[in-house]
This record gives structure tokens, sequence and C-alpha cells, in this order.
């Protein structure tokens, strides 16, 4: 036999609706099916005003009923439509990746803003993210490299001795200061080419909108540092050429996200390595080698992130080599007719290598700058090489890169 | 006025009215509906033009309903309610004083000051103007009565009345005031009323809020179209919720006036509108 099991009822006690009441009500009519009936008690002044309006603009059926005893229940009748804004409602994609699990390979616009693995409600509005489709912009390490950039934080307060003693003379100071001035273009760049794809991307790849947006806290980070050195000593920031504007506003303005990471991560940022590991080694004062220093291991998880993400696109897309190709061959053509590097920032980088204005000093700063294009240029074939080109592609295409480095 | 196109009128109360049927003309064109809507700035002059030609429907605050009513009954014409939302059955008004007052009973409003909404409010002045009548105690002569109007011509669709009074109720400049009774619920989780500071004096007895009144001669079968597909709305599509959450409804219900006689008396007892429907009520603005 069966026994029909009595309709829940919950008892608010003195809480009144506009007290709270209600999300106990609503979460005990949440257990009810459509069209099922929950009995309410409650003590507070105007409980039964307050449920019978709240029924009504609910949607759901009330009926008091006084008991002999002058105990007043509330019995609600869930509405039919209760369960109607979850209709139709979509999971977007998965919270948790399991290892070597992918994102959903197309994020909707409706998900729009929603957490990856939320139950979005139907009729949620669309959302015009241009960057909607994994494989135009994952990369499988990229939680990964967000959580080492987290932990890579550095306070440029501590993490640089800004009092260190130093004195150096006018015309080396004034070479730093020019350095400075260029990195802070440069950096302002590769703060801005990630930002600009970070507003476009779907929130649905989060690792990759993670790693972008801590990128370019790097970056601004950078801004601050190469600006607070150029400033150290009381100079103005020196001289910022059209060449090395137009080669950063190619850069600026790669519309394509792949083609973009790969301008200014793969071969830029990789460049950049190189030179900050050049002023470490060569910088005349202590600040700028440790600003040198903790600049250059962002700059190379930059490179590791566009690395991966590129990997990642040609290993399902084989013949996106070309666009490559004709990225470096068209930026090259760009450029052209610009001065590339300025001169004022080749002779400064000679002069700190050089650490003085003797000939002999001269000569050995321009040996090493000499040095320090080689191993850039093998650095960026090397990288070449790494996503497939051929020996000789790579080393011609490593070639075609701005004189600007960035 | 094209027999093919179904006009409807709506008063402006609020910038969403135009949100709102601009998206309800383009849920009836999709379903096949030509529709358009008109709107007024007081239902005034919407139910006058229920009168002239100009409208064939007109979405009416129980006011404007009741005028409807009236003018059409003097004129031997009809007018018919076809459809309402599912909120705007069985509402109470409310009387509320300060939880702390000594005031017990309704009696013991004489003397008092009372404070309602807008002039041309159901739900905040006429009813419970109404209301307390019934029980012998008439605004202006057995307690004073403190109004507090905003958007004449509204119908008391604008909740800034009953808010400015509820205000009032807690500065102490008026001994009780009147609200609907969803907006004392409203006012109690908003804050503008803290929990617990009011006291509910007593309540009106069920009533009905607004309607799909048509006007006399409005196209049968376009009225029917009209009605079916409103009927027909529902609130798990997502396509039109939206548009229900704006009007504030679950679903629409074929109309009835069985819940209008309330206010009916109300309109007779305080004189705001003639058997006729002409404006009675001295010092209505809209």
């Amino acid at each position: 036999m069966t026994v029909a099991s009595s309709p829940p009822a919950i008892d608010i006690e003195a809480l009144g609706l506009d007290q709270g009441a209600l999300l106990l009500i609503k979460r005990a009519l949440a257990g009810c099916a459509p069209g099922d009936e929950l009995g309410v008690r409650g003590r507070a002044p105007e409980w039964s005003s307050h449920l019978a309006a709240w029924c009504r603009q609910q949607g759901h059926d009330l009926r008091l009923d006084e008991r002999a005893d002058g105990e007043l229940v509330a019995w609600v009748r869930r509405g039919v439509q209760a369960e109607g804004r979850w209709k139709g409602a979509q999971a977007a994609g998965q919270a948790r990746l399991a290892e070597g699990a992918l994102p959903a390979a197309e994020a909707l616009p409706q998900w729009g803003m929603a957490a990856r693995g939320a139950t979005v409600e139907a009729g949620s509005p669309a959302f015009a993210f241009s960057l909607t489709r994994r494989d135009e912009l994952w990369a499988a390490t990229a939680g990964e490299l967000y959580r080492q950039a987290a932990a890579a934080q550095w306070d440029p307060d501590s993490a640089i001795d800004w009092a260190a003693p130093f004195e150096l003379e006018p015309a080396i100071e004034a070479a730093v200061v020019q350095v400075m001035t260029y990195l802070i273009e440069n950096e302002n760049a590769a703060l801005l080419v990630p930002a600009r794809h970070l507003g476009q991307l779907h929130p649905h790849y989060r690792e990759v909108a993670q790693l972008l947006a801590i990128q370019c806290a790097d970056e601004a980070r950078h801004v601050e540092v190469f600006t607070r050195r150029a400033l150290l000593r009381g100079h103005e920031p020196a001289l910022s050429t059209a060449g090395g504007q137009a080669s950063l506003r190619t850069l600026f303005e790669a519309a394509d996200f792949s083609q973009s990471t790969f301008l200014l991560s793969v071969l830029g940022e990789g460049t950049f390595v190189n030179l900050l590991n050049f002023l470490h080694q060569h910088a005349p004062d202590p600040v700028t080698r440790q600003i040198a220093r903790l600049a250059a291991r962002d700059e190379a998880r930059h490179v590791a992130f566009g690395m991966a993400h590129l990997e990642h696109r040609l290993s399902l897309q084989p013949d996106y080599q070309s666009r490559l190709r004709n990225a470096i061959e068209q930026r090259y053509d760009e450029l052209s007719g610009t001065a590339g590097l300025n001169e004022e920032v080749f002779d400064a980088l000679m002069l700190l290598a050089a650490g003085g204005v003797s000939a002999q000093a001269v000569a050995h700063g321009h040996a090493a700058l000499l040095q320090l294009k080689l191993e850039m240029a093998a650095g960026r074939k090397a990288r070449l090489a790494r996503l497939g080109f051929g020996k000789d592609e790579a080393q011609r295409l490593a070639d075609l890169h701005t004189r600007n480095f960035m | 006025m094209s027999k093919e196109t179904l006009l409807m009128g709506a008063v402006a109360y609020a910038p969403k009215v135009v949100t709102i049927w601009e998206g309800f003309k383009a849920f009836f064109a999709e379903h096949g509906l030509s529709f358009d809507f008109v709107l007024y700035s007081n239902y005034e002059r919407q139910v006058e033009a229920q009168f002239d030609g100009t409208l064939h429907l007109a979405w009416n605050s129980p006011l404007a309903w009741e005028r409807a009513r009236r003018i059409a009954a003097a004129r031997g014409l009809e007018v018919k309610a076809v459809a309402m939302r599912d909120t705007d059955c069985d509402l109470r008004s409310l009387i509320v004083v300060p939880a702390h007052s000594a005031i017990r009973t309704v009696a013991e409003l004489r003397g008092k000051t009372l404070g309602v909404g807008a002039i041309d409010s159901p739900q905040a002045t006429l009813i419970p103007l109404d209301h307390l009548r019934q029980q012998g105690l008439v605004g202006g002569r057995d307690f004073s009565v403190r109004r507090f109007d905003v958007l004449g011509g509204k119908h008391g669709d604008h909740i800034g009345g009953e808010r400015d009074a509820a205000r009032a109720l807690l500065a102490g400049e008026v001994d009780a005031c009147c609200m609907i009774d969803g907006n004392h619920l409203a006012f109690g989780m908003d804050g503008t009323l803290p929990a617990g500071s009011t006291r509910i004096l007593d309540r009106t007895a069920p009533y009905d809020h607004c309607n799909f009144s048509t006007s006399p001669g409005a196209p049968v079968a376009l009225i029917e179209r009209f009605t079916a597909l409103l009927l027909a709305m529902r609130w798990d599509d997502p396509q039109v919720r939206p548009l229900l959450e704006l009007e504030g409804l679950r679903e629409w219900r074929v109309g009835r006036t069985s819940g209008y006689a309330l206010l009916a008396r109300a309109v007779d007892d305080e004189a705001f509108y003639s058997h006729d429907g002409r404006i009675l009520a001295a010092g209505y603005r809209y």
C-alpha cells in the first residue's frame, strides 16, 4: 500500500519576507514540482500579506488556511512557469580541463561573460567577440604559463634597489636614458597589442585571457621601471624616431591574433630577451642590470606562450605557415622605406657595452653589439625552425625581421 | 485608420514603455499581426481617443477602464476588457502606520493625517480613501489627506507617489499612508521602509488592475488574433520573456471585469468621474 506523503511545509518563524524569509520560501519551493503545494507558517506581523503580493508577482497561486486553533497556514502552489527561465539553458562548456583536454572548439556569443561551465539562460545577449574559435588562440601551456607568471610577479619598489650607489659619466648616463626611452616605446606596444586582443577574446578561453592579462601587467611594470630608471638621475626621456614608431605601428595594427603573436612574441619579444640579457651583462649601473634581468625573465614567458600557441595552430593547420611567412615579408616590405633602429639607440647600446669613449672601449662595444645581433638572429632562426620552417628559409626570414628589434 | 493594422494606445509612464511596445510590435509582426501603437502622456487623452476613432484598443489603467466604461455606457456603446496580466488580479492596498504608532484601529485615524499617492492613483488614493469612507471616515472631514502627487494623468503607474508617502511616514510628516501590498514588500526589501519599521493597520478587499480595453466598434478579427497571440505567449520562451518581465507578468489572462467594483464605487464616492465619464476631480492636472 502506498501511503501518500504529506505536502512539504516550512516555518519561517518570526522572520519577515522583507527580512530574508523569501530566501527560505524560494529554496523550499525549488524542491516542489510545478503545480505542487508548499505549506508556509510564520509569525512575522505582515508575512501573509507580503506572501500574497510576492506569489502574485511570481505567478504562484496562494490559498490561506486559517485553522481552528487560529494558526494560519499559507499554501503556495508552485507556478508552472517557475522553471521557465532555465528551459533551454545551455552549459557554457566545462569549467575544469582534464589533462590534455581542450575547451570548446567554438565559444558561443550567448555564453558571453558567464563562467566557463556555468548554466546560461536561453535568450542571454550575444557578445560580439571576434576571437571565438579555440584553435585560433589556444596554447596547451597557457594555464601553466599563467600560473608561473602569477607566481613570478615582482614589486618594482622592493625587487629593485633604486638607492644602490653608482656614478656614471654624463655620456654614459645619457646612453642609458636613450636606451630606456627606446625600451619604453617598445613596451608600450607590447602592452597594447595583447590588450587589444584581450578585449576581443571570448572569456570562455579563460587560461589565454588570464595569460594575456598578466602579460599586460608585466609590460605595465616594465614601462614603470624603465621610466623610473630613465628619470632616476633627473633627465627627461630622450629621442623617439619615426622609423621606430613605424615598426611598432605594424605590430599594433596586425589584426590577426596568431600573426600578431608571431610577430610580437616569437620574433619581437624573443629578440628582446637577447637585448635585455645584453643589458644585464653590459649595463654600467646595478639598477639597470637588475631591471634588465627581471624584465628578461618576464619576456621569456611571453615568448613561450607565443611559441606554444603557434605550435598548437600549426599542428592542426600546417599550411598556416605560409601566412606566417607572408606576415614577415609583408612587414619587411612595409618597413623597407624606414630607417629601422634609430642611430641614437644603436650608439647608446654600443656605448653601454664599451663602458667609455676610448677607441679601445668603443671597439669592444662594437664587437659586443655585433655579437648581440648575431645572437638575436640565431634565436629567431631557432624558433622559426621549431615552428617547422626549413633551415634556409628560417635563416632568410630571421634576417627579414625589423631592424628595430621588437 | 487602416482596417488591416490594429492600433493600440499606451501611456508612456516611463521610458521602458517604448522598449515594451516596440518589442510587442515586432512579436506581433513575426506572428502575422500588423500592429502599431500610439503613446499618450496621460490616460485621459488615451481614453478619449478610444471614442474618436483613433484607437482600436488601449492598454488601460483600471481607472481608465472605468472611465471608458462610463463613457461607453452613457453613449450606448460597448467596451470590453479582453486581456490582462496575471499580476493584475486580486491586488490589495494597505494602510500602513509606523510600528510604534499609537494608532491601533482605523477609527483612530480620526483627526490624523493620511498620506496618499497621486490624485488619480486607484491603489494609493481612490480605493484606500473609499475603504475608509465605508468605515465612516471621510478624507478632509474626519482626517487630513496629504497627497504625494507624482505625474498626474498616469493613474498612479509611477511608483514615486507611494514611495514619497512612505518616506513621509518614516519622517513623521504623516500618521499613516497608503500603498499597494507589493510595494510594501518592495519598500521593505529596498530599504525605503526598513523591515519592522511599519505596521499594516488595514487592508482593502482585492481588486483588479490594468486591462486591454477595446474601443467601440474595434475590428473583431484583429482583436481576437491579438488576444490569442497574447494568451499564447509563454514565459519560458526566451524571445518573449524579456518583454513579459518588463511588463511585469508571468502570463496573460483573459480579461475579466469582476474586479473593478471597488474602484467604481470609489470613483463615485470621491467624485472623480461623473456617470458619463466626465472628469470631476478638482485640481486634477495631467
